[in-house]
């Protein structure tokens, strides 16, 4: 038997292929199936049409193209036999996507199978349709799956409250049709049903204000007594994990509970208990009680407040956040930033904390921590965050290095409480990344630094030095030539001396030379050249003896 | 919502892809290409976040696979790891201590236990056992549809045999034209129930 034929068994082609020593060798298999494939398609073979679809999304995975098997979907789906309904609509959320015209063709299969008697064709129905269904299928069909929600069986209506909650981002108009049939889900017992009941309810207020309103109303009640009987729900083996009783419920109804509360002091009120029950009495030791305390926290923070509420609230927080684990110190980074809004004082407490995690060796933790940092800056504690910030910059990567140091810089130039302050961070700043500085930020610096003339001497002489230590950044080479230039003469002699200062010798000789090596450097640009040259012109009017 | 789950191997071999949200065929490419050098190289004690393109990709490696699905930024992280978990369980339980080649050459099967565990990018059933028992359900659908063909078609082949059989022998004048009308008819509904299956 030819190996190739589209006889060969799906796993026979799997093996195949595996076997491939080299791209070339995949190619030619996938090459010889796919052209056994289009043979059987254009002869309509129907002994092979399942097994070849499953061979042609297989190959799919792979990356070749497979549009020539859209309509063994179509005639897949359209078949009587469940197992060729099952491989037709996988193959046709896997090989189409929502924006393909030959999507709308399957609409009529969709709506017959929509009422089929084995409801477990039903349920391959309504997985297609709340998978990949377009806007326009969203109308057709939306009767069907609102009836639906009514099934008498669970598996049905937990699977109609996903599909509506498609048909309801695709077509807003619709939702309000839905508002009904997805209060009563939340009265069932049955945990899929009420899971996905909430989740209905919890997308169509995000797009129904009519829907909040009633939800909030009526629901408010008999969402927190649900909760309240989750918590302290006995050990139920089917839903447990980690000792709590579906987590994923908890979180559910928390995220729900937090849509209806915000912005109503009478429906916060109503969910004040429970929510510091959790807060309270979730253990917080394994990921599935983090995840609950982490959404319970964020309800808290967006409803209206109780001050008790927040201190707890905060508290989980800064717990989070020096817990060893990164995933919780990254949640917490995260929650901190919205908390910001609602209480940066609170959140001001953690700040040495989150200053450790600008230092983390992880580099999401490290990006979320300055993102929070950046925020926190205010006039009274400029001065020491960026202290701190420069000195992660010491230790941080270059990859880093050009993202903190682009934050530094914003924050200095906004803040800055003196100018002379401003100079000397900049001036650390370039020293230790100048070379991730930005052009309009130097630009600034220098613009600074000749409006300051009771600083020109002072700079000058700092730059100086800076030079001396640091010459492989750019931009510090640059700035340190410009006022060499400029100000030469304070730097030989001492001008314009300020207290905190000590004094330097430098001969008109030394400031050539530095101006000297600045062009003869290998790493200097031209611009740097440029500015070094010019540098000197001016020098060479100032120090007439040095003129050679 | 989750908008996307991949399943990725060590060398970047791509074992499951499921799409909730628009992503035409060119930009799957490029996700998972660009997900794939950003996940993949990340070291074994950071955390299972990336940014990425405003979303939060939420990965967690089990043996030689990622678990990858993409959120909203205001989605819980914590929780899709746990729902991340739920599946692995899931896929444990049925194939019966789960291991990448499962997957690879079952593929089929651990995309009909997703479609039983997410639709429109949200969770569907919290309970292990009964997302089994439902997928268990329908493969049971499978075999009977399978043992049926396979017994009508033992029965046409049979069928078949007996009347060429007869065909062949050819009895008397008269009663070898009644039999051969009858074998015709035979063989040609024959024909038809194989046409049928």
């Amino acid at each position: 038997m030819n190996p190739f034929s589209s006889g060969t068994r799906l796993r026979d082609m799997i093996r195949a292929i595996r076997s491939c020593k080299t791209a070339a060798e995949e190619r030619a298999v996938v090459r010889k199936e796919c052209a056994a494939i289009r043979a059987a398609i254009s002869e309509n073979d129907q002994d092979y049409r399942h097994r070849n679809l499953a061979k042609l999304m297989f190959i799919h995975m792979l990356g070749y193209p497979t549009h020539f098997g859209q309509m063994e979907c179509l005639k897949l789906i359209a078949s009587s036999g469940f197992p060729e309904k099952r491989i037709g609509y996988l193959g046709l959320m896997l090989l189409l996507d929502e924006r393909q015209e030959v999507l709308m063709l399957v609409t009529n299969s969709l709506k017959q199978d929509l009422n089929h008697s084995n409801q477990y064709i039903i349920g391959l129905a309504l997985c297609a349709l709340g998978n990949i269904c377009s806007a326009e299928m969203a109308r057709d069909l939306a009767p069907e799956v609102e009836r639906l929600l009514q099934f008498r069986d669970p598996n049905i209506r937990k699977k109609a409250a996903l599909c509506s909650i498609r048909i309801i981002k695709k077509v807003p108009d619709l939702a309000e049709n839905f508002i009904n049939p997805a209060a009563s889900l939340l009265r069932e017992k049955h945990h899929g049903v009420l899971i996905t009941g909430v989740q209905l309810c919890t997308d169509l207020c995000k797009v129904s204000s009519e829907a909040l309103e009633y939800f909030r109303e009526k629901c408010t009640e008999g969402l927190v007594k649900t909760l309240k009987d989750m918590a302290n729900s006995p050990y139920a083996p089917e839903y447990d994990i980690a000792g709590i009783t579906d987590p994923f419920l908890h979180i559910r109804l928390l995220k729900l509970l937090r849509i209806l509360g915000q912005g109503d002091a009478d429906a916060s009120d109503c969910m004040n208990d429970i929510l510091a029950q959790v807060a309270t009495k979730i253990e917080s030791n394994k990921n599935a009680g983090n995840a609950i305390l982490y959404e319970c926290v964020g309800t808290i923070m967006s409803i209206e407040d109780n001050g008790g509420l927040r201190v707890l609230a905060i508290n989980i927080l800064g717990r989070f956040l020096s817990n060893r684990d990164n995933n919780i110190r990254y949640v917490a980074l995260n929650m901190l930033m919205k908390a910001i809004t609602v209480d940066a004082q609170a959140v001001q407490r953690h700040r040495a904390t989150i200053l450790e995690c600008v230092k983390d060796s992880d580099a999401s933790i490290r990006k979320k921590a300055l993102d929070l940092v950046y925020l926190l800056v205010n006039e009274s504690n400029v001065k020491p965050l960026t202290k701190e910030l420069i000195e992660s910059l010491e230790a941080s990567d270059q990859e880093f290095k050009g993202v903190l140091t682009a934050k530094i810089c914003s924050l200095v130039e906004k803040f800055s409480p003196e100018k002379i302050w401003y100079i000397d961070q900049m001036l650390k700043v370039l020293s230790e990344a100048g070379n991730f500085v930005k052009d309009e930020v130097w630009h600034a610096l220098i613009v600074v630094i000749s409006n300051a003339s009771d600083l020109h001497g002072y700079s000058v002489r700092a730059l100086y030095r800076a030079f001396q230590t640091s010459t492989e950044q750019e931009t510090l080479v640059r700035v340190a030539v410009w006022c060499i230039g400029e100000y030469g003469d304070m730097l030989v002699n001492n001008v314009g001396m300020l207290d905190i200062e000590e004094p330097i010798t430098v001969t008109e000789s030394d400031a050539v030379d530095a101006l000297e090596v600045s062009i003869k450097r290998l790493n200097s640009d031209l611009t740097t050249k440029a500015m070094a040259l010019i540098a000197l012109l001016k020098l060479s009017s100032r120090f007439p003896s040095c003129s050679e | 919502m989750i908008h996307f789950v991949l399943l990725i191997s060590r060398q970047g071999k791509v074992r499951l892809t499921k799409w909730y949200s628009p992503y035409s065929q060119k930009e799957r490419t490029k996700v998972i290409r660009e997900l794939s050098g950003l996940i993949l190289t990340r070291g074994p004690k950071l955390c299972n976040f990336v940014e990425w393109r405003g979303l939060r990709v939420v990965y967690k490696r089990y043996a030689s696979l990622y678990f990858c699905m993409c959120i909203d930024e205001d989605d819980n992280e914590l929780e899709i790891l746990e729902i991340i978990h739920h599946y692995v369980e899931v896929l444990d339980r049925y194939f019966g201590s789960v291991c990448e080649l499962d997957l690879i050459y079952n593929f089929h099967k651990a995309y009909f236990i997703l479609d039983e565990l997410l639709i429109a990018g949200e969770l569907q059933e919290p309970s292990k056992r009964t997302v089994a028992r439902l997928v268990a359900a329908q493969d049971s659908l499978v075999e009977t549809a399978k043992e049926q063909t396979s017994s009508i078609t033992n029965i046409i082949a049979q069928v078949a045999n007996f009347t060429i059989k007869m065909l062949h022998k050819g009895y008397g004048p008269w009663g070898s034209n009644a039999l051969h009308l009858e074998s015709l008819f035979l063989v040609d509904v024959c024909t038809r129930l194989v046409d049928q299956h």
